[in-house]
């Protein structure tokens, strides 16, 4: 090569991956949209279901949301690093000079873009088949905003942990659901909170220490599970 | 000139499902050479090579990079390392370029688009950065693979049956890229059961035998 070859840092190969995950995922709608149009379609049965009472619709809508965007994002986990195993991409990215736990993070950055944010902003409309008001639809989107990446991450580690695993989807909502429980209930438990006149300030702090934890914790979990799963 | 680097094994032994595949195995292996590891099917020579990139831990004896194991360094060794499977590591909804853009992104290298195109060209990709992995033949699904070499800064190429789905031309465009790395002061460890001469460079030869 007569000319040398510029090298990037860190930084750019999180960025490298980032943009990659994106750009799979828009190429691959069809995936990334099952998840969502699901979400919908969950949180519109309930209302179905129940009957047009408003007052008890009213009392479920914070958790029926949170329960339709965790079993959501639990169905697009599974591709994470599906694809990845299959083609050999894994292999070279255990092989990278960069910490696998950084492109964990980026790879589950991506995943909160494609799945988690799109919940957020559906959320208020399918809120409104409940009768949320609007200050209860701002902190549902709000908690979900907080929440959701915490989901990416912990799933991170189910996803990682059911690598090449006959079943893995069942097996995978088994050792993951239980973890969501934690946001789970602080998530539904601010917007009720809210709505019966009491301070939200303390379940929105703790879903955001879950989502540091998470954040500091969940990659290098996943990192170990990887490599488990590539020996 | 970069430091020569050296790469030892000693008495490397693995197990795999409970059998001994093969044992006590030393090798010393200098810059500017390249080791031709081979055996029969099921002797062990894939897991050998993934025991020298560190994708499969190491039970018995040791690998050392310049004199020190591995497992003690792990980030400068693999800054070191580039290696190469049976899986050729290609997204197929990615094109080309993209593809070859990211693998090389991560070991840490942006080459420019000239630059992979220049390399393409070479490997008998030209006009071809643009279209879809999926449309590629084996072949030239090795290639795109292949590629990612001749942008690499690694010291040690691991190669995998590298010459698989190749044809006459492919093998023998590789062979001479090998020869240019190790002319270069590179190391290589090469299975294949087609024994390829690289440039007049003789051969370590490892030969692995069932225990």
């Amino acid at each position: 090569m007569s000319t040398t070859i510029r090298t990037i840092g860190l930084g750019q190969v999180m960025l490298a991956v980032l943009k990659r995950e994106v750009s799979l995922g828009m190429r691959q709608k069809g995936e990334v949209l099952t998840p969502l149009m699901f979400f919908a379609v969950v949180a519109s049965l309930f209302p179905l279901g129940v009957g047009a009472e408003s007052n008890l619709l009213l009392r479920m809508a914070p958790g029926v949301l949170w329960v339709s965007a965790l079993l959501a994002a639990m169905l697009s986990l599974q591709r994470m690093f599906a694809m990845d195993h299959a083609d050999g991409s894994l292999e070279q990215m255990v092989l990278s000079a960069t910490p696998l736990g950084l492109l964990v993070l980026a790879k589950a950055l991506a995943h909160f873009l494609l799945s988690g944010l799109p919940l957020v902003l559906m959320a208020p409309i399918l809120g409104l088949q409940f009768g949320l008001d609007g200050r209860a639809l701002g902190l549902l989107m709000l908690t979900l905003l907080l929440g959701t990446p915490t989901l990416s991450l912990i799933g991170s580690i189910g996803a990682a942990l059911t690598l090449g695993v006959r079943g893995a989807g069942v097996l995978l909502s088994l050792l993951i659901l239980p973890l969501y429980i934690p946001v789970l209930i602080f998530g539904a438990g601010a917007v009720e909170a809210d709505a019966a006149g009491l301070g939200i300030g303390g379940h929105l702090s703790l879903l955001a220490a879950l989502t540091l934890a998470s954040l500091g914790f969940a990659p290098w979990a996943t990192a170990a599970a990887l490599k488990i799963a590539l020996e | 000139m970069k430091n020569p680097c050296t790469l030892n094994f000693s008495k490397l032994g693995c197990n795999k499902g409970g059998r001994q595949l093969f044992s006590d195995v030393d090798c010393t292996l200098e810059a500017g050479r390249w080791l031709y590891v081979t055996g029969a099917n099921g002797v062990g020579k894939t897991s050998l090579l993934r025991m020298v990139c560190g994708l499969s831990s190491i039970e018995y004896g040791d690998v050392l990079w310049n004199g020190q194991s591995i497992q003690a360094q792990h980030d400068a060794y693999r800054q070191d390392l580039c290696y190469l499977g049976h899986l050729n590591a290609l997204q197929e909804s990615m094109s080309v370029a993209e593809n070859l853009t990211f693998t090389c992104a991560l070991g840490g290298m942006a080459p420019s688009a000239a630059q992979t195109e220049q390399v393409l060209t070479r490997f008998g990709l030209r006009g071809r950065s643009r279209q879809l992995v999926r449309h590629l033949s084996q072949g030239q699904k090795r290639r795109v693979a292949l590629s990612r070499l001749a942008l690499s800064r690694a010291r040690l190429w691991v190669l995998d049956e590298p010459y698989v789905a190749m044809d006459e031309a492919g093998v023998q465009m590789l062979a001479d890229l090998i020869a240019k790395h190790l002319a270069d002061g590179g190391l290589a460890v090469v299975t294949s059961h087609q024994r390829v001469p690289i440039g007049d460079i003789p051969a370590q030869i490892l030969e692995l035998r069932a225990a």
